[in-house]
């Protein structure tokens, strides 16, 4: 289990070479992937996401762990969807309508990847009509909204309305996140979670998966 | 020093302007158009939005041109009219401005990540070189690289924006960290400040970020970092949604008294960003009377 202490920190570190090898090594000694992905992986993001919330770490930290997991990740994962292993928890991610910005979305969906969640990115630009659409097919426990602009926030609330007229939204939980998004305003469209960080929307989908 | 700047130094603080992409919705510009095309298709409007801050009383106006670089062009199709777009908002501000007030030629972020490899340091080179010549060609007094934040972003498009050979500045966003003190990238406002000044601007600043209260440390942190010009435009503060309209609670009044401690911390240039209109211009314009 030596090496498996090292894939944790591999992870913490952002080494995403070292992290796959690792992660094979193990594959190749027949540890069970599950359990990689409980007790190395995942509390390895959870490190990270402590030393960001205390400063220690930042965005660039943050990015280059998040991409060192998904490298592990895609070993593992191939091995869990044979056996219908489910993952954490699926979610449909977006920018909202008119909004073109990214970063943020990209970040929180590196994120809850690494927290196990199942990520389905729709992009940017995304109509409440195509979140509707995704929702019915794919069937996610979240849906999380992207916003940048104080101009797009209005989306936000437009994409929640069209999945309640579509008999849709009490089948999801709805994250909200983004530069002008608040606490309040979160509560004012009847969101169910919001977090002013990507480290703390993992926090937030964990508490409202359960 | 730059002779442009150091006239406008006579003055103090320098009055900026607010807020355009609001102000152009309120002149019909509908939600998810690109604004800075409008400089091609309505520049009469855009006029307007540049003479409302005039009006207003300030002394510096920007261009429409925040998002006019290649890379977020492209995301309208509009990747063939970088240079227009640019030219086009220069000679705008600067028909409104006369000779009274002094244009800044606005250039934001690309919106992507360089650490991430989806933009190569070249490539925001070629972007923002070819937007700052666009500017340029318009006859902007200057330029101001804001709302960064990546401090190589910036430094990019400040070695980038000064083959122009004029002034350039360059504000960056303080709003991450536990203190909120901290760019995205977790660069403090002192090591922002050194390295922009290493880097060769002419003038440091902070916009965006969460609202002018939470500028109030860093414009004073600013200031003692650096010698060179501080340049501030705060948000407002957070918006709300009131009867389905987006509302920031801060009254022009309370944006004002704020902007009065953060002139007396030594900064110069003073302004707003989202959520400000020409009535923050007006009332922190009235200080200076």
């Amino acid at each position: 289990m030596e090496n498996l202490k090292m894939l944790s920190e591999a992870i913490i570190n952002g080494d995403a070479k070292k992290a796959r090898e690792l992660t094979q090594q193990a594959l190749n000694h027949r540890v069970d992937p599950q359990q990689i992905v409980k007790e190395y992986l995942i509390p390895a993001m959870d490190e990270v996401g402590r030393r960001f919330e205390c400063n220690e770490y930042f965005v660039p930290e943050l990015l280059i762990a998040a991409r060192a997991m998904k490298g592990s990740l895609e070993l593992i994962n191939p091995i869990l969807a044979s056996r219908g292993d489910k993952p954490a928890g699926r979610v449909i991610i977006g920018t909202v309508k008119g909004d073109l910005h990214d970063i943020g979305k990209n970040l929180v969906a590196s994120m809850l990847e690494g927290a196990g969640f199942e990520v389905i990115d729709l992009g940017v630009d995304v109509a409440p009509e195509v979140f509707v659409s995704s929702v019915k097919e794919r069937e996610p426990n979240f849906v999380a909204l992207s916003a940048l602009l104080t101009t797009t926030m209005p989306s936000m609330k437009q994409t929640i309305d069209a999945l309640q007229e579509s008999g849709l939204r009490e089948k999801v939980k709805i994250l909200v996140g983004g530069a002008p998004v608040s606490q309040r305003y979160a509560d004012e469209i009847g969101a169910d979670g919001y977090s002013d960080s990507a480290s703390g929307a993992v926090g937030i989908a964990r508490r409202l998966i359960l | 020093m730059h002779a442009t700047i150091i006239k406008l130094l006579k003055t103090h603080p320098v009055i900026t302007d607010g807020a355009w992409g609001t102000q152009l919705q309120n002149h019909g510009l509908p939600q998810g158009a690109c604004p800075d095309e409008w400089n091609l298709t309505h520049p009469d409007r855009v006029e307007i939005v540049a003479r409302e801050y005039i009006d207003a009383g300030s002394e510096v106006i920007l261009t429409n041109t925040f998002g006019a670089n290649k890379l977020i062009l492209e995301k309208h199709g509009l990747q063939d009219k970088v240079y227009e777009i640019n030219k086009a908002g220069g000679t705008i501000s600067k028909k409104a401005a006369a000779n009274d007030v002094v244009v800044f030629g606005s250039i934001g972020p690309s919106g992507k990540m360089l650490m991430m490899g989806e933009v190569t340091a070249e490539e925001l080179h070629n972007a923002f070189a070819k937007q700052a010549k666009g500017l340029a060609d318009g006859g902007v007094d200057a330029i101001i690289v804001e709302t960064m934040a990546d401090l190589e972003e910036a430094k990019i498009a400040l070695a980038a924006a000064k083959e122009t050979k004029l002034p350039v500045f360059v504000s960056m966003v303080f709003d991450s960290g536990k203190d909120k003190d901290r760019t995205l990238m977790g660069i403090s406002v002192e090591d922002a400040a050194v390295a922009l000044d290493k880097a060769g601007a002419d003038g440091i600043g902070a916009n965006c970020g969460l609202g002018i209260e939470s500028y109030i440390s860093v414009a004073k942190r600013l200031c003692k970092a650096t010698e060179l010009p501080v340049w501030i435009k705060p948000n407002a503060g957070m918006p709300e949604i009131v009867d389905g309209k987006i509302h920031y609670d801060i009254l022009p009044e309370t944006f004002a008294k704020h902007a009065r401690t953060i002139i007396e911390a030594g900064v110069n240039f003073i302004g707003g960003c989202c959520g400000t209109n020409p009535e923050f211009i007006r009332a922190i314009a009235a200080l200076k009377k």
